[in-house]
Parts: C-alpha cells; sequence; structure tokens
C-alpha cells in the first residue's frame, strides 16, 4: 500500500524538538570552549524571528492579489542582496559603487533568470506570487553568492598583482589584455559553488526546495523537474551575473587612460 | 623631442622638460622627494595635469597604450605576471635582442627559466630588457641599477648608452653621483614634490 500523500507541516511543539536539538549543539559548544554558542543562540533566534515574519508578511501579499506588493517584495529582495554583496567585501570599492555594482548586476541576472523562469513555467497571472517570489529569491541568492565571492576575489587579487599589472601596463598593455588572466579566474571562482550545486544535486544532497516540496507532499518526480529547472535558472544568472561583476569592476578599477586605479578601493 | 609642460597632480609639480633625441636627463632628489611619481606622470601611469608630447604628437592624442610604447617607464621593483621569463617577451625577442642579453651578462638559457628562481639583479636586468624589447623612443629608468654588481652595472650602462647613440631619449632616476655623471647630460634636481 503507498502512503497517502499529504503536507507535513511540523506544529509547535515539532519545531521545539528541533530547537533542542540547536541547544545540545549550543552545550557541546560551551563545554569544548569553541565560544560559538552565543552566536549559534542568536542565529537560532533570528531565523524564527524572520521566517516567522517572512510567512506573515508572504500571507498577506499573497492574499492582495495586486501585482504591486508582490514585485515590492521582490525589490525589498534585491536590496538586501545589494547590501550582503557590499558587506562580504574585504576592500570593497569607494563610494555608492560598493553596494551599486553588485546590486545592480545581481538585479539585472535575476530579471533575466526569472523571465526564463516564467516562460518555462507560465503562472497564471504572470506575477503569480507562488512563482515569482520564491523564483526571484533563489536567483537572487545563487547570483548574490557568486558575486560575493568573483568579487572580493578580483579586488583582492588586484591588489596583490599590483606590480605585476603595472609592468604590463607600462609596457603598452591595454587594461583588457592586463586584468584579462584575473578577471578569469576570479570568475570561475565565484562559478564554482552553483556549479558544486549542479554537480552534487540529488547524489550528495537533496537540494533545499525539492526537499521543501517532497515534504509538502509533492511527487519526487515532480520535484525533480522543477528542481532541474531551477538549477538551471540559477546556473544562467550566476554566470551572468560574476562575469557581468567581475568585467563592471575591472573598468571601475581602470580608466580610460588605461591606468590601475586602486585608489577606488576603500 | 620629449616635451614636458607645466607636469602636475596634487601636491607635486610643476615640472617642465625638454629633451631632444639621444639626451638624458638624471632626476635626483632626497627619497620621497616625487621622483618616482614624476616618471610615472610622463609615462601616464598616474593621472595629471599638464601636457607631455614626443615629436609634436600630444599623448592625449593617441590612446594610452600606444603613448607607452613609445615612452616606457621601468619600475624600481618591476612586477611579473607570466611564470617563465619567456612569457614575458614576444617569441622572436631572445633572438632579437641577443646582443643586449649577453652585454647584461645573461645566459641564453634564461628565456627557460622560472621568473621565482631569479636573483633580485636577474629581475632588475632582465626588467631593462625586456622595457628595451618594444623599442621605446623615451626610457623611464627608476633606480634601474640598484641591486646590481659592478660588472652588471657597466653592462647594463653600455646597453643604455648603446641605444642613446641609437636616438633614445633617456630619464634616469638613480642615487649614485657617479652613475648620473657618467649616464646623464642634463639634470633635474626634485625636493619637496617640485622642481628645487
Amino acid at each position: 500500500m503507498t502512503p497517502a500523500l499529504g503536507p507535513l507541516t511540523p506544529g509547535p511543539l515539532d519545531l521545539a524538538l528541533g530547537a533542542g536539538f540547536v541547544l545540545l549543539n549550543a552545550g557541546l559548544s560551551a563545554a569544548l570552549g569553541l565560544g560559538l554558542a552565543r552566536t549559534m543562540l542568536v542565529a537560532s533566534c533570528r531565523l524564527v524571528a524572520q521566517l516567522t515574519l517572512v510567512g506573515l508578511v508572504l500571507r498577506t501579499v499573497f492574499g492582495l492579489g495586486a501585482p504591486g506588493p508582490v514585485v515590492g517584495v521582490v525589490a525589498v529582495m534585491a536590496l538586501a542582496a545589494a547590501y550582503e554583496i557590499g558587506a562580504r567585501q574585504e576592500r570593497p570599492l569607494r563610494g555608492p559603487w560598493r553596494y551599486a555594482l553588485g546590486g545592480l548586476v545581481s538585479a539585472g541576472a535575476t530579471v533575466v533568470a526569472v523571465a526564463v523562469g516564467l516562460a518555462a513555467l507560465r503562472p497564471h497571472p504572470w506575477w503569480d506570487p507562488h512563482a515569482l517570489i520564491p523564483l526571484a529569491g533563489i536567483v537572487l541568492g545563487s547570483a548574490m553568492s557568486g558575486i560575493a565571492i568573483g568579487l572580493n576575489g578580483f579586488t583582492g587579487a588586484v591588489r596583490r598583482e599590483r606590480a605585476g599589472i603595472e609592468a604590463r601596463l607600462a609596457l603598452g598593455a591595454t587594461r583588457d589584455e592586463a586584468l584579462a588572466p584575473l578577471v578569469r579566474s576570479a570568475i570561475r571562482a565565484g562559478l564554482i559553488p552553483v556549479l558544486n550545486q549542479m554537480a552534487a544535486a540529488g547524489l550528495i544532497t537533496l537540494p533545499g526546495m525539492m526537499t521543501g516540496q517532497i515534504l509538502a507532499g509533492q511527487d519526487p518526480q515532480g520535484a525533480a523537474a522543477s528542481q532541474i529547472l531551477i538549477l538551471f535558472l540559477l546556473a544562467g544568472a550566476t554566470g551572468l551575473g560574476v562575469t557581468g561583476a567581475v568585467l563592471a569592476a575591472s573598468r571601475r578599477l581602470t580608466d580610460a587612460r588605461h591606468r590601475l586605479r586602486l585608489d577606488r578601493l576603500a | 623631442m620629449l616635451r614636458i609642460e607645466s607636469l602636475r597632480r596634487d601636491r607635486f609639480g610643476p615640472f617642465d622638460l625638454a629633451l631632444a633625441p639621444g639626451e638624458a636627463c638624471a632626476v635626483t632628489g632626497p627619497s620621497g622627494a616625487g621622483k618616482s611619481v614624476l616618471l610615472r606622470m610622463i609615462a601616464d601611469l598616474d593621472p595629471s595635469e599638464g601636457r607631455v608630447s614626443l615629436d609634436g604628437i600630444d599623448r592625449d592624442a593617441i590612446a594610452a597604450p600606444l603613448w607607452r610604447r613609445c615612452v616606457t617607464y621601468l619600475a624600481a621593483e618591476p612586477g611579473w605576471w607570466a611564470e617563465t621569463v619567456a612569457g614575458h617577451f614576444s617569441a622572436d625577442a631572445p633572438q632579437r635582442l641577443a646582443g643586449e642579453r649577453a652585454a647584461l651578462r645573461l645566459p641564453p638559457e634564461v628565456f627557460g627559466w622560472p621568473v621565482a628562481r631569479l636573483s633580485t639583479g636577474e629581475r632588475q636586468r632582465l626588467a631593462l630588457l625586456r622595457a628595451l624589447a618594444g623599442g621605446p623612443r623615451v626610457l623611464l629608468l627608476d633606480e634601474p641599477t640598484a641591486s646590481l654588481d659592478p660588472d652588471s652595472v657597466r653592462g647594463a650602462e653600455a646597453v643604455i648608452a648603446a641605444r642613446r647613440a641609437a636616438g633614445l631619449i633617456v630619464v634616469l632616476v638613480s642615487h649614485d653621483p657617479a652613475q648620473v655623471a657618467r649616464l646623464t647630460t642634463r639634470r633635474l634636481a626634485v625636493a619637496g614634490g617640485r622642481p628645487a
């Protein structure tokens, strides 16, 4: 006999069981003197507050049935991604570029990927929050991590390789020639997480979204199909985003006279 | 003719200088006086105001990479970007530069060596050879022989003198008065960021 497919939603008591698991870990950390107990507890409390709040907000937005609030939620997510990218930089770009560069590129890549996703899923209406919000969120998240890694790696490498870059420029190389190897390796580094995610999907990890869908009672094969689509969107958006961000940074760190402008790093 | 007119940036300058083909000018002064900044401004590696022209052609009128192929700056601590020495030269360079390579007391095998294995002196001589390889009209040398033994210094000076005889303009930063006397005919003293 096949078990009935129904959503398995944990209640408050079930969540308390999960929380006990975290407390056990915090206790272990305290016993071993890892100094992580506090961080772990704060992170757990943040997690509860954030997700509960998001659940409430999303329920309200879903209930409104208008495109404006849905797009508004996506815009807030994009702003948060812009902030996170800027905050991850060891030596960020000076001025508003710190947040603007990563923010604009991640938003642009997300718009493209979400458009592809909506074209494939064809929800009605197109802004159906059940499709748009999770799609935009997961794509933004992946583009954000890739861009943060790519940008941080690039600015670090440019600072480290300053003498070599300037030697090439002094001998008459263009800024693109002088920075090409650093641009390539930064883009490669930014793409490693999403490539790992694709290669490991199903074999090593069940992707979070698929896990959620199966737990919520969906047919595993259907969950796999939507996961495949999502991973393609993530790879496409992250590739676009990382390449765009690193190329934009390589322009920002040089000028029209092909000079290296490290003074534009904070 | 290299012509420099009121070249300046923030606290440096204004500098004026005019050098005819084959002329060499020494830039002297204490450390931190702005000698390297002057050379970098001439090569357009640092943003600057004022005019610099070569044979009547303003640097702003041509692309910066082309300008730097004509007016080449050699840093005191030259950078490297490839793993082997050969990666820093064009394919025909080892043959074309054989004479100057030998004068700099570098063996023919040097092009196959990994950069990481080079001594400071070898790096400095290879960087000079690398700068000469592009056939510049003006060479801006920032302490080009600071870490060389006396024999290598003589070799480097001979190479520079031979290029000068063929019309190369040289601007040399050096802390060695004897070298300044041997290599240059003109002198520009710098102190506190301006001509002294």
